[in-house]
């Protein structure tokens, strides 16, 4: 009978100690933050437009990491999705957008038609347009991450969304097609 | 010529070379284009800055767009001509895209501008020459055209000690290099001395392959007794790239990722040489090249030295272009280069052969096939890399396994295509590859600055609301403090008057404003009329009294008004309010009847003064009306103790004894009645024998009169007095409110210590 007690204290004893680590380590290497949270977000394209619903990139990876859908980032289009897929180990799902995925683009105010009102200055989320109250405006177009939110707000409608790209320094070789993707009059062509 | 000892590259493949087509001929002057395209960007690094305008006439060698930043290159006019048109234009690249550039019509008269040629180099610092080089606008004429001046001036952590001057000129059908170096051997030298005097390396290695022996001879001809060593390659593809070369030359690899200079050594092709010779020594800008036209759609293949910016087809042209043969049009040579979509793009710095060929000359390459992993692609792969491996990977996208492989070493010579028993086009697998790599980091990066920007936006935004509230904070508390302060002064002064206090005007400044407002109506039209009058030349006499007398009403009104609505404070409310009102319009009062009093001891006013005398008059009727119809106010308001009869008296006794001294003063001051002055002085001792009795009457002690006789003070007293006061006002006002901090009260205080100090100095002087 003493032996079953001394085992069972044994025991006992063992766990609180290793409890009592346990607990000490959790409190001590506390992670501060969302790891998985982080890693979303250094996945998603930033443009901080809003399509997913969510006021921003960071509350979406936020809301992912919390089980949320991976679809919903436009911007982003096909290659975040797959990136995300890869890193959760979910299933990849087709984009949720109605209009599907669009080229990136850059907004261009047409500053003869500008009144600065200054309201695209405030909807722009990181801060690449330029001017000042009945001043005109410019978007840094470097800077422009091509989310849409400008358009919106402007009361005389002068920014468009203008793809960016079709200049000699954007231009890249595409993939030749594989081989069996030809059909035979293509072949000819193909080369 | 002594044999020394070279080394060996991997790979390597021997294509046919195809180099006699063109180079039996020597180098032929193109002829002069009508028009001639110059793009901004011939170079690697940010496209050049236009500094010419459309209209403008340009001379031939003139600077027409300077270098934007530091790795960039500035262009020069080819010809002399007039600027037609600053945009987008042709250029020389496989997706046929436009690209900026500078139209020249040129007028043939080849004018120069004027050159400062440096025969004298040696005495140029180091600084001086590259300065030169770089505003001759020269960049590598080999194929990559990155900058000469920046590759010159590079410092690495290592000293570059190798010079090496690049003459292979590997790949098939291209003989510029080759007929350069057969003719201009004595300024490649030449080229090569300077570059020596710029860098001053140990060694100078020329790498000539050995295909081309008339070159050779000829540059061993001009170099002659020079400290220059002259090496011949045997002939393998693609020993001519930069890596290959030195290792070939010295044995030594580049690392992976590097620069040549990284292990001291420089590479620069014949040509380049050339043109730095041309921009020292004589002086002239880089304004035209070498170009090898060949190919089996020309009727008469050679090399012609041709303007930049000509456009190709007028070259081609030129050497016998049979248009109905030419089947594939391309830029560079078969190995490297790339078709060209039109006829209509010009020639730039880097195009080195133009090679029009037929379609049994370069035939398509058949259909792609599966790979069958046979390796030979790996044996020729120059860069020592797995381009099987590369392939299915770029295949599969899979980056970080292309990355591993060193994809980015790969110079994309095409051995690997070459050999390739499938006919993959292995090459566009990676430039394609490598460009959607660089399209991911790029927008990666661009993602994390934006993540950067957005949230340091979303910092200040919070940082601003936090401030906007803090100040919200204390206003309300401010004005809490303000409030409490002001109740607590109520209740000592005037319980009721906080119930009475109304939130807007009070019924005194509405009756007021009416008032005013009526006043100035009929102002209006009294004025109206007069002017009407004047106009028919009537007798105004009458009319313009009266318009004086409303204008004087008027006025009246509107002061009272003002008064009572600029009393309005946290301080006051409406009781308060009437009573200034009331004060103000009793002084008014008082100064008309002052005025009309003084106007009416003329002995003889004239026309004039007795208008205005009458406009005075007309004035006090209206201010004692006003006067009147102002509430008087509450006994309690303005002396909360009851007063006795006898006080009264004294009260009226001061005042009395004040108007005479201020009478007495008055005329004192205007010093001209001198016999009114003792009546003056007699009516003033009078009042003050009155306020004596008064004093006595009501029991309280007699004040003492010693001010009455004290003496006027000067201005540094008043100066100071006036510092004390306002430093005893700042102290007080400090001390009142809450929260200031202990350092501005310490101020306060000494100043007030200070200016007491002086006070005193000054009056016991």
């Amino acid at each position: 009978m003493s032996m079953v007690l001394s085992a069972v204290l044994a025991l006992l004893v063992l766990c609180l100690i290793c409890g009592a680590i346990l607990g000490f380590a959790a409190v001590r290497f506390r992670v501060e933050g969302d790891p998985l949270a982080e890693q979303i977000n250094a996945l998603l394209p930033q443009t901080q437009c809003g399509q997913c619903g969510y006021p921003g990139c960071k509350p979406y990876s936020e809301a992912i990491a919390g089980g949320d859908k991976i679809n919903k980032c436009p911007p982003g289009g096909e290659a975040t999705i797959q990136a995300l897929a890869d890193l959760l180990d979910v299933e990849v799902e087709p984009l949720d957008a109605v209009e599907g995925e669009k080229p990136q683009m850059v907004a261009f105010i047409r500053e003869a038609e500008c009144i600065g009102c200054t309201k695209c200055i405030q909807a722009c989320p990181v801060d690449a347009i330029l001017g000042a109250a009945k001043q005109m405006h410019t978007v840094i177009a470097s800077e422009c991450t091509g989310c849409d939110l400008c358009v919106e707000p402007c009361p005389v409608d002068c920014i468009d969304m203008l793809p960016v790209g079709g200049n000699l320094q954007s231009w890249h070789w595409s993939q030749p097609l594989p081989p069996g993707q030809l059909i035979a009059t293509d072949r000819e062509h193909a080369a | 010529m002594s044999r020394v000892q070279l080394w060996e590259m991997p790979g390597g493949i021997h294509p046919a070379e195809h180099k006699s087509q063109s180079n039996g001929t020597p180098i032929q002057p193109a002829p002069l284009p009508k028009r001639l395209i110059v793009p901004l960007n011939q170079h690697i690094g940010a496209p050049a800055e236009p500094c010419v305008v459309v209209g403008e006439r340009v001379l031939k060698g003139q600077l027409i767009a300077a270098a934007n930043g530091m790795v960039s290159v500035p262009v020069h006019a080819p010809t002399s001509g007039i600027v037609s048109f600053i945009g987008p234009q042709p250029y020389p690249h496989v997706s046929g895209l436009l690209s900026e550039a500078i139209v020249i019509d040129s007028d043939g008269l080849e004018q120069w501008t004027e050159l400062s040629p440096c025969p004298d180099y040696r005495s140029l610092t180091p600084a001086e020459l590259l300065a030169i080089i770089r505003s001759a606008g020269i960049n590598g004429l080999g194929g990559a055209g990155f900058p000469t001046a920046v590759k010159l001036s590079a410092r690495s952590a290592q000293k570059i000690h190798s010079l090496i001057i690049n003459g292979t000129e590997c790949e098939p059908y291209i003989t510029a290099d080759d007929r350069l170096m057969r003719e201009r051997a004595a300024q490649l030298i030449s080229g090569i001395e300077i570059l020596a005097q710029l860098i001053a390396p140990t060694v100078v290695l020329i790498g000539i392959e050995d295909n081309k022996p008339e070159a050779i001879a000829a540059v061993q001809a001009a170099i002659g007794e020079r400290p220059f060593s002259l090496r011949v390659l045997p002939t393998k593809y693609p020993s001519g790239g930069e890596k290959q070369l030195i290792q070939l030359l010295t044995g030594a690899e580049v690392p992976s990722g590097g620069l040549p200079a990284d292990i001291g050594m420089l590479c620069l092709n014949v040509g380049t040489v050339v043109a730095i010779h041309a921009a020292v020594i004589e002086g002239r800008p880089l304004i035209s090249r070498i170009t090898t036209l060949t190919g089996a759609a020309l009727s008469r293949p050679m090399n012609v030295e041709a303007l930049i910016g000509t456009p190709v087809g007028e070259l081609l042209d030129f050497a016998g272009l049979q248009e109905a043969q030419l089947d594939r049009l391309l830029l560079g040579g078969p190995m490297m280069g790339f078709s060209l979509p039109s006829l209509a793009v010009p020639l730039i710095k880097t195009s080195n052969c133009l090679l029009a060929s037929t379609a049994s000359e370069l035939p398509a390459p058949p259909p792609a096939l599966p790979c069958i992993r046979c390796g030979d692609c790996a044996d020729v792969c120059p860069a020592s890399l797995l381009p099987q491996q590369l392939h299915f990977f770029a295949l599969g996208q899979q980056h970080e396994q292309l990355k591993a492989h060193h994809l980015f070493d790969c110079i994309e010579c095409g051995a690997c295509a070459y050999v390739c028993p499938s006919s993959i086009p292995l090459v566009q697998y990676y430039r394609a590859a490598k460009a959607e790599i660089r399209e991911l980091e790029n927008k990666q990066l661009k993602a994390e600055q934006s993540r950067q920007r957005f949230e340091q936006r979303q910092e200040r935004l919070r940082c601003e609301q936090e401030r906007r509230d803090a100040e919200r904070q204390a206003r309300t508390e401010k004005a809490a403090h303000a409030k409490a302060a002001l109740a607590a002064n109520q209740t000592t002064t005037e319980p009721g008057a906080l119930t009475a206090a109304p939130a807007g005007l009070s019924e005194l400044q509405k009756k007021l404003k009416i008032a005013a407002s009526m006043a100035q109506v009929t102002l209006k039209k009294a004025e109206k009329q007069l002017s009407l009058y004047t106009d028919k030349g009537g007798d105004t006499g009458e009319l313009q009294a009266q318009v004086e007398q409303l204008r004087g009403a008027a006025l009246l009104a509107q002061s009272a008004l003002d008064a009572a609505l600029t009393t309005v404070s946290p301080a006051t409310v409406s009781v308060p309010n009437a009573e200034q009102a009331l004060k103000k319009a009793k002084i008014e009062v008082a100064m008309l009847r002052a005025q009309v009093r003084k106007l009416e001891q003329l002995e003889a006013p004239n026309a004039e003064q007795t208008s205005q005398l009458q406009g005075l008059r007309s004035q006090l009727t209206a201010a004692e009306s006003l006067l009147e119809s102002l509430p008087s106010p509450r006994p309690a308001s303005v002396d909360p103790l009851p007063a006795s009869p006898a006080m009264q008296a004294l009260k009226q006794a001061k005042i009395a004894l004040a108007m005479r001294r201020a009478e007495l003063k008055k005329a004192e001051q205007a010093g001209t009645d001198s016999d009114q002055l003792p009546s003056l002085r007699a009516a003033l001792a009078a009042a003050e024998q009155a306020l004596h009795a008064a004093e006595d009457a009501c029991g309280k002690p007699a004040p003492n009169l010693q001010r009455l006789d004290k003496q006027p003070i000067d201005e540094t007293t008043r100066a100071l007095k006036t510092e004390l006061a306002m430093a005893r006002a700042d102290l007080s006002k400090l001390a009142r409110e809450p929260g200031t901090p202990e350092a501005a009260l310490s101020v306060a205080r000494q100043r007030l210590l200070t200016a007491e100090q002086h006070l005193q100095q000054q009056q016991n002087s």
